[in-house]
């Protein structure tokens, strides 16, 4: 496939959450509002890019019986690396976030994506692959936490436009199973069309 | 992939390299950030000691002093002063019995141990119950009331403090934390 | 007195799955059937007390000594990765059946947030050890019984009508989502 379907096929046609069904941790659980998801995204994306790229380098030179450890370390070397930026220059979402940020390391999409595409493909392709599947992976979060904080809290990226509470049931644990799995509902309706 | 074998050297040497420059890259990263992170910290600290206590002139981080909770925790204590004379003290409290979790408060208290203002640091309540700690309606109850008189209980342990709906539990540890900074403050004595 | 309140809450009120949403993968893709799901909950059990006995151990004699709390996600989840090698070698040995029946879920343990949430979690608590185990085990217990009645409830859906959108994990989800707020009910027990 060229460039441009590498690139776009992590938004709609392999989406890693809502059609792929990984990463569902983060997912569930950062989506209370549309800032968060998103925030958990690109924070993911990060991750993904990085470990994508440095595994497609060292591709030739890790041994295949080491693979797995081997990316574990490169992975979780850069969720550090993340974790500290994060809590250096965005101490609140840092906060907010809280344990999902060291959680990336044990996120699906990250090791499915070594496993699957970095280490048998080039740096440049494994590059668009993490940007692609991380920014379909934030889009999904995004318009998860978007319903769920309009539904839930009344207000939209942060902004209340309806004083006092909504449907409080969104913004809580239920809620996050129920729009998920009629998100995932909506996404496989839509592809079959 | 594995144009390298997978023999017993090549698996030990690869892991060995690959561990090494991991945490040689992230000893460099931790270095860099290090500064940053503390200054967050710091400046978060700030914000919250401003909130709680009135103008003041020194530097209420400089001056800050420990004292023991008498459970064999100690909470931290920062004097506001104007003019060197002592306009406030914000106290750095926490309570274990959240909901969820620990709950952190920076509590300003007058000299006489009237409580000023409180501001909520950190908390992992429910959305919609116990996360309402932080906002006005229920934390601004506290405000001017003397912890010697306003007995910090809520109104269903007798107390006068109302409670967040469906959220007793949160407004009970919320209570614990403001109790915990009166008593360890009047024991070290209001200097 | 402490510890029952550990176990109730991390096996009902917060329950790692249907409270916290962590562990949702292996939730998802081991619940068709009870016999797996039961499977599948005695080995992240033992890997869940045994990873949180070493990395507490680790954290505290290794990291913190060393002023090397930033490499807490490497190594804990290298530990995390042995240990579930090892219930793998030793599984093969013991019963090839429920060796076949986990398939491929068997080493995705790994990538189950719920260890090293648990891991991560128990250090943030600062409880000790003992606290630390009984901490884990609970929740793994949450987390098996979550997994379990999802299984129960899956196995009796073979047999229904399911609108095709719905079928697989849209349903799942739904379905958890109910689970969710049954437990939510639970939040009444600790008074």
């Amino acid at each position: 496939m060229n460039q441009l379907q590498n690139f776009t096929k992590g938004f709609i046609k392999e989406n890693p959450i809502l059609v792929l069904v990984l990463g569902t941790c983060p997912t569930l659980a950062t989506t209370s509002s549309s800032l968060n998801g998103m925030g958990m995204g690109i924070a993911t994306t990060f991750v993904l890019i990085g470990s994508n790229v440095v595994i497609s380098l060292l591709s030739g030179v890790i041994p295949d019986k080491v693979r797995i450890p081997a990316f574990v370390v490169i992975i979780a070397s850069f969720v550090t690396v993340v974790d500290l930026l994060m809590q250096a220059y965005v101490p609140g979402l840092y906060e907010t976030l809280g344990i999902f940020i060291p959680l990336i390391v044990v996120n699906c999409i990250v090791l499915g994506r070594a496993e699957a595409f970095a280490c048998k493909n080039t740096v440049l392709s494994s590059f668009i692959d993490g940007l692609g599947m991380g920014l379909g992976f934030t889009l999904a979060l995004g318009v998860l936490g978007a319903f769920r904080e309009v539904v839930g809290s009344g207000s939209i990226f942060g902004y209340k436009f309806y004083q006092g509470d909504g449907i409080l049931v969104f913004v809580l644990a239920p809620g996050a199973f129920w729009a998920l799995g009629y998100l995932i509902a909506l996404v496989n309706r839509i592809k079959k069309t | 992939m594995a144009k390298t074998e997978s023999t017993f050297k090549n698996m030990v040497l690869s892991l060995t390299l690959i561990s090494l420059g991991a945490s040689a890259c992230l000893g460099f990263v931790y270095e860099m950030t290090k500064a940053p992170i503390e200054l967050s910290i710091l400046n978060k600290k700030l914000d919250a000691i401003k909130q709680v206590v009135p103008e003041f002139s020194n530097n209420p981080y400089k001056e800050m002093y420990k004292l023991p909770t008498g459970d064999g925790d100690s909470l931290e204590i920062y004097p506001a002063k104007k003019d060197n004379i002592i306009v406030g003290y914000a106290v750095n409290t926490n309570s274990k019995k959240g909901f969820s979790g620990n709950i952190n408060l920076m509590a300003g208290f007058k000299p006489d141990g009237t409580i000023i203002n409180i501001s909520v640091l950190s908390q992992k309540e429910t959305p919609g119950l116990g996360m309402k700690m932080t906002e006005p309606l229920f934390k601004n109850q506290f405000n001017d009331k003397n912890p010697s008189q306003f007995k910090l209980k809520v109104k269903k342990d007798g107390g006068p403090v109302d409670a967040i709906s469906a959220a007793t539990i949160s407004s009970r540890a919320f209570c614990d934390a403001v109790q915990r900074a009166y008593n360890t403050l009047q024991k070290g004595g209001l200097k | 007195m402490e510890y029952i309140l550990i176990i109730i809450s991390a096996v009902f009120i917060n329950n790692i799955v249907l409270a916290q949403t962590i562990g949702i993968c292996p939730f998802l893709g081991v619940s068709n059937k009870v016999e797996t799901a039961l499977g599948m909950s005695a080995a992240v059990t033992f890997v869940i007390v045994l990873s949180t006995m070493v990395t507490y151990l680790i954290q505290i004699y290794v990291l913190d000594k060393l002023g090397l709390a930033f490499m807490q996600t490497i190594t804990f989840i290298l530990v995390i990765a042995a240990l579930v090698q090892m219930v793998e070698i030793i599984l093969k040995k013991v019963s090839q059946s429920l060796y076949q029946a986990l398939g491929i879920y068997l080493p995705l343990i790994t990538t189950n947030c719920a260890v090293l949430g648990v891991a991560i979690l128990v250090i943030k608590k600062n409880y000790n050890l003992m606290e630390g185990v009984v901490y884990g085990a609970s929740i793994a217990i949450g987390f098996g019984l979550a997994l379990i009645i999802l299984a129960g409830i899956r196995e009796q859906l073979e047999l229904v009508d399911v609108p095709k959108g719905m079928k697989g994990v849209s349903l799942s989800l739904v379905i958890a989502g109910i689970l969710a707020m049954a437990f939510m009910g639970f939040t009444g027990i600790v008074k």
